[in-house]
């Protein structure tokens, strides 16, 4: 079963796993998120270990907005369902409301990632710097790979639209599209995460 | 030119095996100098610093740099080929990873160049590794090329489990794999679950280091037994990273070389899960002298001890697979037979060491040099030397010398048991580990002498090694398909060296040792599972190279704190990254039957 063969004319059930490729992708994919789990548990571990480490720097609760950050988590958790909606329009074969929704994912991870530039700024402002004590650094290293996972998403997201404009849906890009939805997925659930145990737990104390 | 952009498995497999033996040689001539300092009392042969140097360069050469390239190296010359795959999964990610390793590896040894270099241990312990203690960029190479170098590590173990998953050939089910690839399919397992914790303890460090991050500095509110946890978390399944191919190897070699079925093969395969799972358990038994308290101390101390039992399985296997077989000794098989007791005895002192009280005793003493030693060399080495004179024939289409073999078995061998044996008694005896002299007439000097002398000759066996490989070179390239005659599993049916494409035709197997069994029935060839037809490749590419070139260049920026050089490494990475996503690669398609005639 070639790529060529399905390129025209209709393409296969699910697409992302027409080929042996494409079942190879899928599969090496949530191996590496299997990988990534143990990266942020790791990160997750480390900011637990050190979260009331606060030395003359601020606290958590002193410093975290809450309804800022209520606000950035419902745009990512819209943004996750955006991405459902474009594998659905990607498994009835319809391109236009694919990209369309692509672009409305990647919008909304770009009002996420600006919240969160913001947010950091304020902090930094309050004399929350990464060197301030043990727990501005597992914060920052924690909240801040999260973030640089989501710019990478950004960034692919729209590589792919860009490639669904000059190729269209065939079973080489499918994967690509299933694969960076999958994605997505995660670092919202790393966020729900986030959002627990460093937010909410630290307004807590 | 072929070799930078190469994406085959075969190839990159002898690339591993290059430049990982060539990192053996550096980290053994750094371990042939730190014995010659140690071979007699108030000895200054080195100077202090660069005794440090040489140990914590040593450690952390032969762990990340030799041994476990060398172990790539035989997963991809034969993995593939044992499952009836064509190729790995990931034939692209696969060359990335590496030249990820080799580059890290690199950056990692311009070190000495630099003339600062790691001196804080291979286990890098904070706060000897901070910015408080250890100001020079040293450090920073460590951390830096074990970052880089770890890339290509993670990419390897997604690679080759989506590969065993994904590419077996029809009929071959998980309960007909040979023993090799499960080895390989549980350490790939352990490798993805294992080097994120490295990761991160790297980076958290390196934040310590370049950004004045407080993970590790007490000063700051950071916690210097974290670093203790991370890295053994980490470095504890590391371990059985490094162990387990070899059972895996010892376990092929043993079957072939006793012309008799492994025995136990099932409860090889749960022993194998039994051991990967207990060996993600166990950290803390490196940290007991830390002050985790009497509890942890006793869970952690039975938690170790169990491992003694699944490993008491294999071992068991392997002898009563040899019992009553027509065993033939070959090199491959005197290096496996000789694996056999080695390891029980880094067994015995590691379940010592398991006993928390008792590791009071020996904590940071010649016992634990003695006992990982045992382990990794008389373990891990010799299983990859089996392994390499088992599969040479395969990789490279020549038979290796056996007189040269045995010669290099027998100094190698010999020269390991002088040299780490008599460690035990200087361990127990008190002499610390990681010091750079001692005191004349503590009862120390003999057994140094000896230790030294074992040393220098367990260099020669490894020189005989290399000339055995030279003077093979010369002959021709002759070996048969099923160079030994009585090889068992699918990598024996194709040509040595295997084609491009490996397999013209997916065989269809039919049980266990696939190829013995075909035999047995009188059958000359196995049964193809598909129809002839032309064959897809992935093409070559370049951008593995260059993006790993990326990230050695980013490294110098970080580390020296040119933040345009290092933006500039990780654009050329991020850009290669992008030509591969945008310009999807086809491969080719090799017709085998045009071959044929040709
Ligand atoms: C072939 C694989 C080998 C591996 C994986 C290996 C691994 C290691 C490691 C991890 C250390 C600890 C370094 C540290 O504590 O920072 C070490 C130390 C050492 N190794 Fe090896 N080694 C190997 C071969 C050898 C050989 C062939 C020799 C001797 C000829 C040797 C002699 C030593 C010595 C003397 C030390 C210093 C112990 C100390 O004072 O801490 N090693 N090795
Ligand atoms: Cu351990």
């Amino acid at each position: 079963m070639s790529a060529h063969q399905h390129a025209e004319g209709q393409l296969p059930h699910e697409p992302e796993r027409a080929t042996l490729e494409g079942r190879n992708k899928v599969l090496g994919f949530w191996i590496f998120l299997g990988a990534e789990v143990v990266l942020f548990g790791t990160l997750f571990s480390a900011f637990v270990a050190l979260r009331h480490q606060v030395l003359d720097g601020p606290h958590a609760s002193e410093l975290f907005e809450l309804p800022m950050v209520f606000a950035a988590t419902m745009i990512l958790l819209t943004s996750s369902l955006m991405s459902v909606f474009a594998v659905q329009a990607m498994h009835r074969n319809k391109v236009k409301a694919l990209i369309g929704w692509l672009f409305v994912t990647i919008i909304l991870g770009l009002s996420f990632l600006g919240l969160e530039i913001y947010e950091f700024n304020n902090y930094v402002a309050e004399g929350h710097r990464m060197n301030t004590s043990a727990f501005s650094s597992s914060f920052y290293t924690l909240v801040g790979f999260h973030g640089a996972h989501v710019a990478f998403g950004v960034l692919w997201i729209s590589l792919l639209i860009a490639q669904m404009f000059k190729k269209g849906l065939t079973v080489v890009t499918a994967p690509k599209i299933y694969l960076s939805m999958i994605y997505w997925h995660f670092i919202d659930v790393v966020w729900v995460f986030i959002f627990t145990v460093v937010y909410l737990m630290g307004k807590v104390g | 030119m072929d070799w930078l952009t190469t994406v085959d498995h075969k190839k990159i497999g002898i690339l591993y095996l290059l430049a990982g033996f060539i990192f053996f040689l550096v980290g053994g001539l750094e371990a042939i100098l730190i014995r010659i300092q140690l071979m007699k009392p108030m000895n200054d042969f080195v100077a202090a610093d660069t005794f440090n140097e040489l140990i914590t360069m040593h450690g952390t050469t032969m762990i990340f740099l030799a041994a476990m390239p060398m172990l790539f190296a035989l997963m991809n010359a034969v993995i593939p080929l044992q499952i009836g795959a064509r190729d790995v999964a990931f034939p692209f990610l696969n060359a990335l990873g590496f030249w990820t390793f080799f580059f890290g590896g690199l950056l990692l040894n311009i070190s000495w160049f630099a003339g600062q270099v790691p001196d804080a241990g291979w286990t890098s312990y904070v706060p000897l590794a901070g910015p408080t203690y250890n100001g020079t960029h040293g450090v920073d190479y460590y951390v830096i090329g074990l970052q880089i170098a770890g890339i290509g590590t993670l990419l390897g173990g997604i690679n080759f489990m989506a590969t065993i998953i994904n590419m077996r050939a029809p009929g071959m089910s998980f309960m007909r794999m040979p023993m090799f690839t499960w080895a390989i399919f549980i350490t790939s397992v352990l490798i993805v679950f294992a080097f994120p914790v490295l990761t991160v303890g790297l980076v958290a460090l390196m934040f310590d280091r370049l950004f004045q991050a407080n993970f590790f500095e007490v000063g700051g509110g950071g916690n210097t037994v974290l670093w203790e946890h991370v890295f053994w978390v980490f470095g504890h399944p590391e371990v059985y990273i490094l162990i387990l191919p070899a059972f895996g190897v010892i376990s092929e070699v043993v079957a072939t070389f006793s012309r008799k079925r492994l025995f136990g093969y099932s409860s090889m395969v749960f022993a194998l899960v039994l051991i990967a799972f207990l060996g993600f358990m166990v950290w803390a038994h490196h940290m007991f002298t830390t002050g985790l308290g009497p509890v942890a101390n006793a869970l952690f101390s039975i938690g170790t001890m169990l491992i003694a039992v699944p490993t008491g399985v294999k071992i068991f296997n392997w002898l009563f697979t040899l019992w009553g077989g027509s065993i033939r000794f070959t090199t491959a098989n005197l290096f496996a037979i000789g694996f056999i007791p080695t390891f029980v005895l880094g067994g015995v002192t590691g379940v010592m060491l398991a006993s928390a009280p008792a590791d009071y005793q020996y904590h940071d003493s010649y016992f634990v040099v003695a006992h990982f030693h045992y382990v990794i060399v008389g373990g891990l080495i010799l299983g990859i030397f089996a392994g390499l004179h088992y599969w040479w024939p395969k990789m490279f289409g020549r038979m290796l010398n056996e007189g040269l073999g045995k010669l290099t078995f027998w100094t190698f061998f010999i020269g390991f048991h002088l040299t780490f044996f008599v460690q035990h008694f200087l361990g127990l005896l008190g002499m610390p580990r990681r010091v750079w002299t001692y005191l004349p007439n503590q009862g120390f000097d003999t057994l140094n002498l000896i230790s030294s002398i074992g040393a220098f000759l367990m260099g020669i066996g490894t020189i005989v090694f290399v000339l055995n490989v030279i003077i093979t070179w010369a002959k021709p390239r002759n070996a048969a398909a099923d160079a030994w005659e009585d090889g068992r599993s699918l990598e024996w049916t194709i040509p040595s060296p295997p084609p491009e494409y490996n397999f013209k035709q997916t065989p269809l197997v039919r049980g266990i040792d696939a190829w013995w069994k075909e035999k047995t029935e009188g059958n000359t060839a196995m049964t193809p599972a598909e129809p002839l037809g032309p064959i897809h490749m992935p093409s070559p590419s370049i951008l593995p190279f260059i993006m790993s070139v990326g990230l050695f260049i980013a490294g110098f920026g970080f580390m020296y704190a040119h933040h345009w050089l290092a933006a500039g490494g990780i654009l050329v990475t991020f850009v290669c990254m992008f030509f591969r996503s945008v310009y999807d690669d086809h491969g080719f398609h090799i017709d085998p039957e045009e071959e044929v005639q040709a």
